[in-house]
């Protein structure tokens, strides 16, 4: 046993280590570092590594992972101990080494930010200061998950945290929100439960690129404010 | 060309096995809802196991063949007919060009699956050529099959027509896939527990355990919404995202459950109740809106033991499929 972290199933084919239920940068560095020396100590039967804030989860085909390596024992058991190995043997980088940084434009015009009075009225803040302080903090790209391309960005200026809301609405791709203490980009056109303060006009989601995602977890964002003109021209 | 489509269906997509790999891009595997059907209409065929297949529901499409071919019909029974004369499910059947596959009324099942000797030339997109809705891409330019979409077929060396009788247009071939172990007690599902299966109230454990549960009207390829006594947790648990799996069983706000089906999102943050073993996904997929289902609790080990009995049966099936169809074409 260990009090570091927890394992358990998530189905019989996939597996979850659960370093805490927080956001914490170190843990989803620890979590980064962790995909990688998995990556590099591969194994037949691994079919997708997925980091969440603090979580690593492997995907992996039971029967594949039975045949060649687990004998009598079930796959499971060898799944978990690669990734306690992976636990064990990962070393997070220095800060720095890890993730681009990449300048994210976005249009806070409440035509496209149509949250961004009701966030006004609940956080007793104008427009503009609800821009001046989404735009004052680099931040850190935690996870790519939900849909294609949505990314998890943390954290906001604890003068914006405001709850996520009921009842999603639809969104359209490009959109930003923000819920809690985390921001986010919707990729792609969907029902949404965050509250909306701008579009970019940046593709975030691309089928026909590779990768086809802008983002990726471990890089850093920046956000800069646009006109409408300029949205337009983009 | 090789079949066009004459009547789109509610939803008809190319599927295959899935598309592994790519969940820190927010993409999920996708792929078949019923895997085993898929798996055993391409062996039916003489297809390697990944192949994509046509994933149909009811209503199903009408199809015109172009050219000779070798299909099979597997999964959900529809009453397939082909120039209006009833075929069965599970067998290989020769079918002459020009003539027209139709699904005219619902008999059991939720989702059918048609594969054609050779394979279908449709896209792939990242390794895989299941049609991934919400990117739009893979299968067929990502999207379900519309009227008038045709779909082409690889080369293939058996000359079919020689199967046929003259004057016939179909010939089943005389043997089916048993797949009656695979599919039996269709409304008991198996399951691991979650995470959070020991939060759960003592009494919401003992509901989830002998109460029947419906499958909602919609419910699709994302997830299955089920009615049926709302479960409590001891206390209120508020979880991060993180991954969630095909088959997971998740308890939302108002105490009612999801199961992740083959479209689910990558990551969730629900509660996770239990978690459907690979061995009952077809069952499970097989489920229609308003049909009746009851969890049972299972180890890892069983769940294990169970996907590995079916892997066997999968073997033996693709062994004496090959076997036949060997013998058929070179005598």
């Amino acid at each position: 046993m260990n009090d570091d972290y927890k394992i358990f199933p998530i189905g019989d084919s996939a597996i979850t280590l659960e370093l805490a239920n927080r956001i914490d940068l170190q843990l989803n560095r620890k979590a980064i570092a962790m995909k990688e020396w998995l990556a590099g100590n591969s194994f037949d039967g691994l079919q997708d590594i997925i980091v969440a804030y603090s979580t690593i989860s492997i995907l992996y085909d039971p029967l594949t992972v039975k045949d060649k390596y687990a004998g009598g024992e079930k796959a499971f058991d060898f799944v978990k101990r690669k990734l306690t190995d992976a636990y064990a043997n990962a070393q997070v980088s220095e800060p720095g080494v890890m993730g681009k940084t990449i300048e994210i434009p976005v249009c806070y015009d409440p035509a496209f930010g149509f949250d961004l009075e009701y966030v006004a009225r609940e956080k007793k803040l104008s427009i503009k200061e609800i821009i001046d302080l989404h735009v004052s903090k680099f931040y850190y790209v935690y996870m790519i998950g939900f849909l294609p391309g949505f990314s998890y960005l943390a954290e906001l200026d604890e003068k914006l945290v405001i709850p996520r809301k009921l009842k999603p609405v639809p969104v359209a791709a490009g959109s930003v929100g923000i819920a809690g203490s985390q921001t986010g980009m919707y990729s792609l056109d969907c029902p949404g439960g965050w509250q909306i303060i701008g579009r970019t006009p940046l593709k975030l989601f691309d089928s026909s690129l590779s990768p086809p995602a802008l983002l990726s977890a471990g890089d850093w964002v920046r956000f800069h404010e646009i006109s409408s003109e300029e949205f337009a021209a983009w | 060309m090789s079949l066009s489509i004459i009547k789109a269906g509610l939803l008809d997509t190319i599927q295959d096995t899935g598309r592994n790999g790519y969940g820190n891009w927010g993409i999920n595997p996708g792929g078949a809802m019923d895997n085993f059907a898929t798996q055993v209409a391409n062996m039916l065929v003489g297809n390697c196991c990944s192949e994509p297949v046509i994933e149909m529901h009811f209503p199903a499409p009408q199809i015109l063949f172009e050219q000779n071919v070798l299909f099979a019909v597997t999964g959900g029974n529809f009453n397939p007919t082909l120039d209006d004369e009833s075929i069965p499910l599970w067998h290989p059947i020769v079918a002459r060009k020009n003539t027209v596959l139709h699904f005219p009324k619902l008999n059991y099942g939720a989702t059918c699956y048609l594969s054609i000797h050779g394979g279908f030339c449709v896209e792939k997109w990242l390794n895989s050529y299941s049609t991934h809705l919400k990117a739009g891409a893979g299968g067929c330019e990502g999207r379900p099959l519309k009227k008038g979409d045709e779909i082409s077929t690889k080369e293939s060396s058996i000359y079919f027509a020689r199967l046929l009788e003259q004057k016939k247009n179909v010939r089943v071939l005389p043997w089916q896939a048993d797949v009656r172990k695979i599919y039996k007690q269709p409304h008991e599902i198996m399951v691991i527990a979650g995470h959070e299966w020991q939060s759960l109230q003592k009494e919401s454990q003992t509901d989830f355990l002998n109460a029947e549960y419906s499958i909602h009207p919609s419910s699709d390829r994302m997830g299955y919404q089920l009615k049926g006594p709302s479960l409590q947790l001891e206390h209120k648990i508020e979880l991060l995202s993180s991954a969630v799996h095909f088959g997971t069983i998740q308890l939302i706000h108002d105490g009612q459950m999801i199961i992740l089906m083959a479209d689910h999102q990558t990551t969730g943050g629900y509660p996770r109740i239990g978690h459907v073993i690979s061995a009952h996904i077809p069952k499970l997929a097989q489920l229609r809106p308003g049909d009746r289902l009851r969890f049972k609790i299972v180890d890892m080990d069983t769940a294990e033991q169970l996907l590995l009995e079916q892997e066997q049966e999968l073997k033996i099936l693709q062994r004496a499929c090959l076997s036949r169809l060997n013998d058929l074409v070179l005598c």
